[in-house]
Formats: structure tokens, sequence, C-alpha cells
């Protein structure tokens, strides 16, 4: 049995350690909001933050999170992430949206780090996450809304 | 023209008689004695229109005033149900901030469903517009009559039916008054719409209304469905897509894979699926293990040593053959042309198989109840799809029901559902709720991809270097040919049928005294894979050729490609347009390109390797033109030849625009698609089946490369077209050409690669 915290509450899955957390995630938990993509790592549909950094849960372990604290997009309470789903808004960034949990799981690890990222940092932070529907432009426009209100 | 005219007024044929049969429909059916949702249903499905009932199909007003509007489109990035419920109020005279949507299941009183071809705003406008203006008559009519005034002296705006300082709410007036009146359908066609001056929420910008739940984590794709008791099933896909047999399945390694159920062969009695097993688990993650340890052996099917190079060869091979194909335009006399020609300029031009890879790949949830197949998965064309699994399940469409989510992406993808089949048989055999989920690599192995083609464009000039004609050949898989006969067009020879999903964009706007167009099914390709509508379809790849040829037309004359491209668009002839799609004609491709021109500042001194590019694009089709012009900054590295899109620009006119902000956010995606395909993504057919199949190797745009974009859109009122796909077509195109002007090479295959 392996026990962790996911958005504040403490679960346990009987899962195989081997069980990538995303599975554990979405169908243990039921937490849908984090989406799978691509399953190895290349495209961030399934980012959460493992205390508070953003990881790739499709090919992360479940057995990685013993002990420690995951946050999915629907526990995302950092000022940050809050300030992110604003602007998320605010420039209407999602099209289809399925990319746009772990984009904004992304963009908030970069924030917390970077509060006032520049567009290489942005760039670098952001490369990772694939969207399909190529709603690039907003994504740089909103978390560059986000770190001015952050700001503020 | 002639062709792809009347192929486009049959499907809207289709398209308008099925909303006369919705088109009784009047919003305030709950309200009203007599008539059930379900007999409106069965009197749309009986095609009865001339009984007058009042079922709220497309909108209902409650008592509260809360305005509910259904959207039968599927929503896949486009706000679809935002624009489309923008027309609806506006129209009805609703306030915005009463106004909810709903996407609806698959049920014969919506009519013919289907999400795609950049169709949605296009098809549906004129009949929710109706719709709207007959709920707006009603309630100014009933409202007048609390009041105790004449209607004519009264408006409806924001709810509120007003005349002069009283006015009375339509939460009131569907409360208190008489609004039981109906409207026959001719008198719903009949009906007048505002002019577009009289616009409130058409042409202004709104928060589109799926976007905060794409922002919270709680918007519900179909992968997030889920039922009591259901099983996960992990395809095994074929060798080949067509002719595969399993000669064995062995499944002893994955017994003691805790949760492993069972493998089963999938059979499949109207043939579309073969060759499949699916890997069934009491979750995923076991499914996934399961799937690794089961070993199956095929025969595999007559197409297993078919290479993307094969596919090409055969191309190159029907293009040149001048009896292979059909006609799809013919105008003057082509070979007179060519025969008396003082010179003459042949081009092929490429494009190699491309993957949809919507991030949310194929997955269905299906159920059985009092055996009725219920269906959960995002789909873009449930009218099409149902025929296909009601054939493999041998069962009557009306026994399935396809319940409708968000889709995460469909690009043409969804328009076809097949993965929905295995999973039904798979479940009635379980006898419980199987989730058939495919990895990324199945879901690639399975796409119905673009497919390779293969363009000649042969060009004849007089002896003053004029222009007297061109003839055009293309070869590629027809998805229609496979997926949807009944779309198939007649030749204009008389001849057979072509996919005007493979040829649309060969029929531009150019005037050519000598034209003639052939359009050749690749008869290998579609025995190999299933060609797919990728979005931009045949005019995706078709303008590919048109427009760099336009280019090396301009070049060899020494003219300017902007000059040289509106000399021919003087919208002479049957390119003068005609109401109320193209009103207007060339004259509108040539006015975008002048602004497009004017605002790129068109031949302004660029630094060594670096150019633009220009192209033009009319849309989908040539009946519902979207005008586009599309400029290209690029630079290209002399040492490396790295290619850079430095910035894009487009301007548009796709008529009115509903929902401005997002039809600019459908531009922008659509442009960066126009760049991926060009430069950054495309796979090959190795083997049988595509080479690359996650993104390891499949390699879209990212956010580095990224060009800086202007896009904008022409003010029109003229009649809205479409927009989700018009904004691909031209950016390849402007892209090699500005290759050619920044490098002085000539790029002739898709992707570019240098
Ligand atoms: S699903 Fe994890 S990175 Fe793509
Ligand atoms: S919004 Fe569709 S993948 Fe990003």
């Amino acid at each position: 049995m392996i026990e962790f915290e996911v958005n504040g509450k403490s679960v346990t899955t009987n899962s195989d350690p081997e069980t990538p957390l995303l599975w554990v995630i979405r169908d243990e938990l039921k937490l849908k909001g984090t989406k799978f993509g691509c399953g190895i790592a290349m495209c961030g549909a399934c980012t959460v933050h493992l205390d508070g950094t953003a990881i790739r849960s499709c090919t992360a372990p479940v057995s990685i999170a013993a002990g420690r604290s995951v946050t999915t997009i629907e526990g995302l309470a950092s000022d940050a992430g809050q300030a992110l789903q604003k602007a998320w808004v605010a420039e209407q960034v999602p099209q289809c949206g399925y990319c746009q949990s772990g984009q904004i799981m992304q963009a908030a690890d970069l924030l917390s780090t970077n509060p006032q990222p520049n567009d290489d940092d942005i760039t670098q932070a952001m490369n990772g996450n694939l969207c399909r529907c190529m709603a690039y432009a907003r994504i740089r426009k909103a978390i560059k809304t986000a770190a001015i209100a952050g700001e503020a | 023209m002639g062709m792809q005219q009347r192929k486009m007024v049959v499907n809207r044929r289709t398209f308008l008689a099925t909303s006369v049969s919705a088109g009784l429909v009047m919003g305030f059916g709950t309200l009203l004695p007599g008539c059930s949702r379900e007999e409106a249903a069965s009197d749309l499905a009986a095609g009865d229109v001339s009984r007058v009932f009042s079922p709220a199909v497309w909108f209902e007003i409650d008592g509260s005033g809360n305005v509910l509007i259904n959207i039968a489109k599927a929503e896949m990035g486009q706000h679809v149900g935002t624009a489309l419920a923008r027309i609806v109020a506006d129209e009805l005279g609703a306030d915005w901030g009463s106004v909810t949507i709903k996407h609806v299941d698959t049920d014969p009183k919506w009519g013919y469903m289907v999400t795609g071809g950049s169709w949605s705003v296009w098809s549906s406008f004129a009949m929710l517009s109706q719709a709207g203006a007959a709920g707006r008559t009603v309630l100014l009519d009933a409202g007048a009559k609390l009041l105790g005034v004449n209607a004519s002296d009264c408006t409806a705006e924001a709810g509120q039916v007003i005349a002069g300082d009283q006015q009375v709410s339509f939460a009131d007036i569907v409360a208190k008054g008489d609004i039981s009146r109906s409207f026959s359908a001719e008198e719903l066609a009949a009906m007048p719409v505002k002019p577009a001056a009289a616009r409130r929420l058409i042409g202004k910008d709104v928060d589109a209304l799926d976007i905060p739940e794409k922002t919270q984590g709680t918007a519900v794709y179909g992968l997030d469905a889920e039922l009591p008791g259901m099983v996960y099933a992990h395809p095994m896909i074929p060798p080949t897509r067509y002719g595969s047999t399993i000669l064995s399945i062995d499944d002893s390694a994955a017994k003691d894979i805790p949760g492993y159920l069972q493998t089963l062969t999938i059979k499949d009695p109207s043939d579309l699926i073969q060759g499949w097993a699916v890997v069934v688990a009491e979750n995923f993650p076991a499914a996934m293990k399961a799937a690794a340890a089961v070993t199956v052996e095929w025969e595999a099917g007559p197409t297993a040593g078919v290479s993307e190079a094969d596919l090409f060869a055969e191309g190159a091979r029907l293009v040149a053959d001048s009896a292979s194909g059909v006609l799809f335009v013919d105008d003057g006399d082509v070979a007179a042309a060519r025969e008396s020609a003082a010179s003459t300029h042949t081009a092929t031009y490429r494009t190699g198989s491309a993957l949809h890879f919507t991030l949310e790949p194929q997955n269905a949830l299906v159920e059985w109840v009092d055996g009725k197949c219920h269906i959960h998965a995002g789909n873009q064309w449930q009218s099409l799809i149902l025929s296909f699994i009601a054939a493999a399940l041998e069962i009557p469409e009306t026994d399935i029901v396809i319940h409708q989510y968000y889709l995460g992406g469909g690009f043409g993808r969804r328009l076809f559902g097949d993965q929905m089949i295995p999973a039904a048989l798979a479940a009635r055999e379980m006898g419980r709720p199987v989730k058939l989920v495919f990895p990324r690599a199945e879901d690639s192995r399975f796409d119905c991809v673009r497919s390779p083609s293969v363009c000649k464009l042969d060009a004849s000039f007089d002896a003053d270097g004029g222009l007297t004609g061109i003839e055009h050949a293309a070869a590629a898989g027809w998805p229609s040919l496979s997926m949807a006969p009944g779309f198939l067009g007649d030749a204009v020879d008389g001849n057979g049928k072509y996919d005007g999903f493979s040829i649309s964009g060969a029929d531009h706007w150019y005037t050519l005294s000598n034209h003639r167009v052939r359009a050749i099914n690749n008869d290998l390709a579609q025995r190999t894979f299933l060609p797919g509508w990728l979005r931009s379809v045949g005019p995706g790849w078709i303008g590919w050729g048109v427009e760099c040829f336009m280019d090396e037309l301009a070049a060899i004359v020494g003219a300017d490609p902007i000059d040289f491209r509106l000399e021919l668009l003087d919208a002479a002839g049957k390119n003068a347009g005609s109401s109320p799609n193209s009103v207007g004609g060339a004259s509108r491709l040539a006015a975008v390109l002048r602004d497009v021109s004017g605002r790129a500042d068109w031949g302004r001194l660029l630094p060594e390797g670096e150019a633009y590019g220009v192209a033009v694009a009319h849309g989908q089709e040539r009946n519902m033109p979207t005008w586009i012009a599309c400029i290209a900054h690029v630079k290209v590295d002399a040492e490396t030849k790295a290619i850079t899109v430095k910035k894009l620009w487009q301007s548009i006119d796709c008529g009115t625009v509903i929902h401005p902000d997002g039809a600019m956010a459908q531009a922008e995606g659509a442009a960066l698609w126009g760049v991926s395909l060009a430069l950054h993504e495309g796979t090959t057919i190795e083997q049988g089946q595509v080479s690359d199949t996650n993104l390891d190797s499949y390699t879209p745009l990212r956010m580095a490369d990224v060009p800086e974009m202007d896009i904008q859109f022409m003010d029109s009122t003229e009649f809205p077209t479409g927009l989700g796909e018009p904004p691909v077509i031209a950016v390849a195109p402007a892209i090699g050409n500005a290759i050619f002007a920044a490098s002085g090479i000539r790029v002739r295959d898709l992707p570019i690669r240098l």
C-alpha cells in the first residue's frame, strides 16, 4: 500500500508500485482533469505537481509519490495558479482544452520559481507541452498576464 | 465551377431538408400542451413536416426567462456552441446572461449531425436566425398583448419586450402570455431576419461558454467517461488495415497479471474492423501490461509491403496517364492551348502522409441496456458512423445512441467513429460496459491519415508570355470513397465520380480561358490505409501545388507574384460570384490580397537570406468561399539551410464574423497548423503502416517555433462562410514561395526538407 497526499487530502492505493501515477489519479481517485496524451513524457497533458514541482505523471510510477504531496489541476490553489486560471479565461486561451490542465500546471511551476519570466524563459518552460490546437500565442500571453497580476 | 457547386447543392439540400423538418420547431414546447419531445422526434423521424407542433428543439425559454439553446455540433475547440447560440440569441432579442447551451446526444430530431468542413456557422446561420426570429415574433405578439399595445410598436431586446416606456420580460411572457403559436416550414423559411445594423450580439466579443470548464479541469471528454462495472480494453491492431487475419493468440504470459480478464477476437460482420483483438482487464494499466504480454500472430494482408515511395510512384504514374481519373473542371480547350503554345512549363507537387494526432487519443465506452447500444465518445459525424455501427452490430440505427462529450481535438479524425465498433462488439460479448482506450501508438496506427498526394501541373504560354491554359492532375487516396460514398460528386465529363474532398481547391477563382482538372483516385493508397479528412482536407494539399505553381509562372514571365495573381483575379465570367455565399467573387479574393500586401509592406527590402512569399486560398469549397491571402516572412540560413518563419500575415474575408475572438483563435491555430504541416510534422507509410506513431518522431510545432502573427478579418456583413480550416491552406505555399525568393530553391514536396 502506498500512502500520499493529493490536493491536501491523504490517499492510499493498492496498485502495483510501478503503475503510472496518472492512472491512479484519473481512474482510482477519479480526478479526471489530468489528461493522457502520449504516455512517453513528451506532450505534458498529464502534468501534475509533486511537492510543488511539475512532473509528467504518465511515466512517473505511483511509488514516487509515497509520503509526498501531489497537486492536480483540481487542487491548484496557489496564488500563481489562481492568477493563471484567471488569465487563461481573460485571454481566452483554450481551444479543445485537452492540453490546458497540463499547460496551466507547467506554467504554475514556472511562475513559482520565476514570477517574472521573459519570453525565453516561457519558451523554455513550456516547449515540452504540446498544444495540438496550437493555442501557443495565447498561452504565452496568458502567462505574461498572470505574471503581471502576480506582481501587483 | 459546375461540378463542385452542384455537389454542394446536393449536400445543402440534405441540410435544408433536415432543417425544414427541424424548422417547425419553436421554443416553448415544455409549456405547451399537446406535443411531447418524443412525439416531436417521431414526427421528425417520419419526415412529417406538415404537422404543426411546438417542441423545444433548438431552444427553449422557461418561466424564469432562462434560454437554453441546444447545440447539435461537436465542441472541439472552435467554441461552436457560443457562436451558434449568439446567432439564436441575437435574433431572439435575448439577454446573453440568461443563455445556456447544451451539446446534445444523437436523436433523429436534430436532423443530420455533422461537424466538419468548416460548415457549422455557414450551414446553421439561416436556420438558427429564422428560429430566433420566429421566437421573437411570438414574444413580441404575446408581450404586446400583455402590455396592451400593438406588436408593431414593440421591440425585443436583452430579454425584454419594450414599447415606449413600458416593458415586460421574456420570463413574464412565458409565464403569463399567449405563446401557443407555431410556424410551418414555409413560414419559417420566409421569416425575415434582422438587418445587420440591428444586430446586438453577432460581431461583438464575448467570453466563450466552454472556456471556464477547460481551465478548471472540469470539462468532460470522452476519455473521462465512466460507468459502473466497466472494464477496459486495449486494441491489438493488425499489421495492415485490411485483409489481415489472426492465426493465433497466446495470452499465457498475461494470465498472472492482476486484473487481466481475457483477450477477445473481434468479429465484425460488416468487415470494417478486420483482424482485430482487444485485451480486456479490470483497469487500464493492467490492460496495457497484459497487451504487452499477449502474443498475437497475424497473417498480414496484401498491402503489408507498401511504402510511401510506392504510393508516390503510383501517384506519379497516374498523373502521367492522361486516361486516368475523371474531369472536375473542363473549361475551354487545354489540349489546343498546349498545341499552339509558344512555351510550356510543367511541375509536380507532392505531399506526404500526415497524422491527425488529436491530443485525446481515440476511445469509446459502450454499454448495452435492454438491447440498445449506448456509446460514450466525442464524435464529429454521428449521422455517418451510426450506419456503420448499425451494420456491424446488425441492429437498427434507432437502437444506438451516441452520447456526446467534449472532443480533445477533432481535426477531422473524429469525423469517423470507427473505434466505436470494436468497443461495442466487445461490450456485447463481455456482457458489461467496455471502455476501449487507444494508447498513442495504437491511435496513430489506426489513424485515417492524410493521404500522400501527387499533383502535376502543366501551363501553356503564347508567344507574348501570356498564360493560355493550365492542366492539373491530382492523385491521392479519397476519404469519401471509403467512408461516405454518397458524398462523391459526378464528373463533368459524365465519366464517373470524384471526391470533392480530394480535389476542391483546384476549381480556383483565377480566370483561365483554358483550364482542365483531372481528379484521380490512388487505388493503392485506398487499399493500403483509410485515407482521412485532415483539417483543411483537399484544399490543404491541392493549394500547395496550385499556389506554388502560380509563383513559378509569375517568375517565368517575370511578374511580381501579387500583380500576376491580381491580373487573373478579374472576377469575370464564372468568377463573378453569386449571392449569397460568394457574392463579389474573385474581387473579394483580390481585395484580401491587396489588403495583406499593404499591411505586410510587400516589396520592402529585407536582409540577405530573407524574403516574403505569398499565396491565396478560397476556403474549403468554391460555393462557400472564405477569401484568404497570406504572406510569410521566411529566413533561410545559407549554410545550414535551416528555415525560420519569422512572421505570418493573413487577411481573411469570411463574410459576417459571428464571434470575433473565437474566429481569431481558430485562425491563429489554423495558421500554425499550416506552419506545422509545412515544416514540422509528417510521417510515411512503411510496410503498410504509418512509421511515426508518437512524439519521439512525430513532431508537431511547439512554442519555440511559433512565428509572429498578424491576422485580420475584413469588415463584412455578407453571409458567413467557414473558418476552422481555411486559414491553414495558404500558409504552406506562402512559405514555399518565400523559400524560393530567399534562396532560389524551389521546393515541391510537403513537408519541406531542404
Ligand atoms: S501523457 Fe504524459 S507527457 Fe504526454
Ligand atoms: S487546446 Fe487543444 S490541445 Fe491545446
